[in-house]
């Protein structure tokens, strides 16, 4: 990135730079040290690995055939070129000439084959093993060729593969090593505490803008700010407590940036059960939360209020927010109407790390107003996934949903909150294979407004995605959708 | 022991690795894998085969060699645990002995009370009030971390070590304190010392000859317990200052219900507490010859 093409990044993301920076060369060899929370389990994203790896490895190390840029957008990364058959079913892709691997080997269609295969194998771990569902069949006529068979149309495929890294199908382990095409290969990796990624000179791209970059990890965030307080990391990849930020907010030393977020803190009812099948009651619900209070005594003036699950940066968003405003009369009227009107009560499982404690009693607070008793039961993460994700044996939940592009969750009557509209189900499998991306983009857009009306979940708030970075430090992304933290393009002056 | 405990656990590893959506099919693979469909005669002799050759498995998490990792982790914990030690007996005796030599002047009775400051202040606490005083404010030391090469890089990894050993070595330091302070006043009330006074000897090397010897003694078993505790329970100090120590590994290994690294931590410590029991018998004997004495007609 230019200067001056981050300068107008910089200024579009509502932040000044002192002047003093933008004249200062950057060093082309500069080590940068980005703390993060989230290490990952290990190196291999389809064997469970978390967030983290994606942070560290996603278009850093591995690459894919596409790329969902920090602005939100999917483009061709390690394709050429491709095309789609007359009725959706076939794609041909044709593969950029001289990419290498790290280990030297060339990029050829078998390891595109392979990587792909290793995703939707059974043993997978992939969170995206789904949505390549449809494809049906992988052939590689020549070297530079691949072609996919689905069984029905796919829309999303691109933006599908952008989460397919492609490894090197010689490579052995890559669970402690890797083998990708990325700007940066693996350095030393020390568990518990940091990874390095080291520039790739072999890069068949643009060079990154530095020299080397170190993951460092943190278990707990106050340490995480006292390491950038003392010069000890970089750039923080994101705030989670807007209390820290005021150390950081008024120094000229620190730069703060709101970018845009994919993160939307849920109550999830099972609307399977009683008294959650009732739209009444989850609309009373909805009316009953003063969520910008809630909003507001979590993250201060950060975050953004959401009226159904989809956010601004998704391409089928509207504003919501007005369907079920804050109206404590009106939500006793519907439990009323829905026959409950001395109230009810429930077990609000709620997972034991911030913030959902924190808006667990904030809701018991609130619903005690319209005569509904909340019982907290705080469980662990872990708990959750087997008692909540994969047994659906609950009946309401808190839990922040990271994903991009994820009201398609609505379209699955089997998902862990139960929710089944055929008309939704209609829409999103509608879009899915539809012909143009206006038309995906239309059919979703009507698939969110129903969610909404539904109030098929009470979606509260959009977190804030703040990253924090020492003021010589620039070029960094500032939306982390999908928590990719792309490092190549960060310039460090000295 | 820690085996049949370990068994005892209800659920089984098998379950756990692949999450309640697995297949009938893909749950015996996975016992198979693990060895959990063995009859557990036959699970202990492997497991003990397995000791015997230092072979502690992988972990179902990260599938790293377990024994490598806690090597890994020592790396942080012994050093660190050593030099919060030092720390703490730097302190602790001096301290201890001056509080119950000069217990009638003001400042051996401030000792005493500053000590019992050091016990009541939480672990974590003192972390951070270090933590806020000389690495925010004068920028003296590092916040915490340890560097990517390890003990390769020495300086760095010595100078990350300062604070975390200090909080261990105040904490420990002051209760450890207690006990010198204890040890000394019944020393100073024995006849053996009064003896030795009236033979001639002067009260500091009397104090010396005679009083460290015998107030040693039961220090020592203190010492042990609180060593061998400082091992695990340097979680907190790890997570204040981000060390990558065994006490940290522990912790995730059971959030992620990771057995094998589990079972390697706990073997591993209890290895090292039983370890160090045993040197502080043996350093207690050396000290006082009457243990000796007993040992052998005990034998």
């Amino acid at each position: 990135m230019t200067t001056k093409a981050l300068l107008l990044a910089t200024l579009l993301a509502g932040v000044a730079l002192p002047a003093s920076v933008l004249a200062q060369d950057f060093n082309p060899d500069a080590s940068i040290r980005i703390g993060s929370l989230y290490e990952p389990q290990n190196l291999d994203n389809t064997a469970g690995a978390g967030q983290g790896i994606n942070e560290a490895f996603n278009g850093n190390v591995y690459e894919a055939l596409f790329q969902l840029t920090d602005a939100g957008s999917v483009e061709p990364k390690l394709v050429e070129s491709y095309e789609a058959s007359e009725d959706g079913l076939t794609y041909t892709f044709t593969l950029k000439d001289g990419v290498t691997f790290h280990s030297g080997d060339p990029l050829t269609s078998a390891d595109v084959k392979y990587s792909i295969e290793r995703v939707t194998a059974e043993t997978s771990k992939s969170s995206r093993k789904k949505s390549l569902s449809t494809i049906t069949g992988i052939e590689t006529p020549d070297d530079k060729t691949v072609v996919i068979t689905l069984s029905a149309r796919s829309i999303s495929l691109p933006y599908n593969l952008s989460y397919v890294w492609i490894v090197n199908d010689a490579a052995t382990d890559i669970t402690a090593t890797e083998d990708g095409t990325g700007p940066y290969s693996l350095g030393e990796w020390r568990r518990g505490s940091a990874l390095a990624l080291e520039r790739n000179d072999n890069y068949w791209g643009e060079a990154p803008t530095n020299g080397e970059v170190i993951y460092t990890y943190f278990t707990d965030a106050t340490a995480l700010n006292n390491a950038l307080l003392t010069n000890a990391v970089d750039v923080i990849t994101s705030v989670q407590s807007p209390d820290s930020l005021a150390q950081f907010t008024g120094n000229p030393a620190f730069t703060v940036t709101e970018g845009a977020s994919t993160t939307k803190e849920l109550l999830a009812y099972n609307d399977r059960v009683a008294p959650f099948d009732n739209v009444k009651v989850r609309k009373a619900l909805a009316r009953a939360t003063d969520k910008a209070r809630l909003l507001n005594s979590i993250w201060g003036d950060y975050g953004t209020l959401i009226g159904s699950f989809v956010p601004p940066t998704d391409p089928w968003y509207v504003d919501l927010t007005g369907v079920d405003p804050y109206d404590v009369e009106s939500a006793k009227a519907l439990l009323a109407e829905a026959g409950y009107p001395d109230g009810f009560e429930f077990t609000l499982d709620t997972p034991d790390y911030d913030p959902h404690p924190i808006v667990a009693q904030f809701l018991q607070a609130e619903y005690a107003k319209i005569g509904v008793k909340v019982n907290i039961n705080i469980i662990t993460a872990n708990e959750w996934y087997t008692k909540i994700y994969q047994a659906h044996d609950f009946q309401a939940t808190l839990q922040e949903h990271v994903n991009h592009r994820d009201i398609v969750f609505y379209g699955n009557p089997d998902f862990y909150w139960g929710y089944n509209n055929p008309e939704v189900v209609k829409l999103v499998a509608d879009a899915e294979s539809a012909g143009s991306e206006a038309e995906q983009v239309e059919k979703l857009t009507e698939a969110n407004k129903i969610i909404a009306e539904d109030a098929a979940g009470n979606w509260l708030y959009l977190y804030p995605q703040i990253v924090v970075s020492a003021a010589n430090v620039t070029g960094y992304p500032i939306n982390g959708l999908n928590s990719q933290f792309f490092a190549y393009d960060i310039e460090k002056a000295e | 022991m820690l085996f049949v405990l370990l068994r005892l656990l209800p659920g089984d590893p098998a379950n756990a690795l692949l999450g309640v959506g697995a297949t009938e099919q893909q749950i015996a693979a996975a016992r198979a894998q693990v060895g959990s469909d063995q009859p557990l005669a036959v699970q202990f002799i492997g497991f003990l085969g397995n000791i015997a050759r230092l072979d502690l498995g992988t972990s179902f998490v990260s599938r790293a060699s377990v024994l490598g990792e806690i090597g890994n982790r020592m790396a942080v914990t012994l050093p660190l645990t050593f030099f919060g030690f030092l720390v703490a007996l730097a302190l602790a005796i001096p301290l201890g002995i001056i509080a119950a030599v000069r217990s009638d002047k003001w400042y051996g009775a401030a000792i005493s009370v500053i000590s019992q400051l050091g016990i009541a202040i939480p672990v974590f606490w003192l972390g951070i009030l270090l933590v806020t005083l000389f690495s925010i404010n004068l920028r003296w030391l590092p916040s915490g971390g340890f560097p990517l090469k390890g003990w390769a890089n020495f300086g760095e990894a010595i100078t990350g070590m300062i604070l975390p050993s200090l909080t261990i070595g105040l904490v420990m330091g002051a209760s450890l304190l207690r006990y010198v302070r204890a040890a000394t006043l019944d020393v100073l009330g024995s006849d053996f010392l009064r003896t030795a006074r009236a033979l001639g000897a002067s009260f500091p090397e009397a104090l010396i000859r005679h009083g460290v010897r015998n107030g040693a003694v039961p220090v020592i078993s203190i010492l042990g317990i609180e060593l061998a505790s400082t091992f695990l329970g340097a979680v907190v100090i790890e997570r204040v200052f981000s060390l990558p120590g065994l006490g940290s590994m522990l912790l995730l290994a059971i959030q992620q219900r990771d057995y094998p690294n589990v079972q390697g931590v706990l073997f591993v410590s209890t290895l090292l507490v039983l370890l160090i029991g045993f040197a502080a018998d043996i350093a207690q004997r050396l000290i006082d010859p009457r243990l000796r004495g007993r040992a052998r007609t005990l034998a």
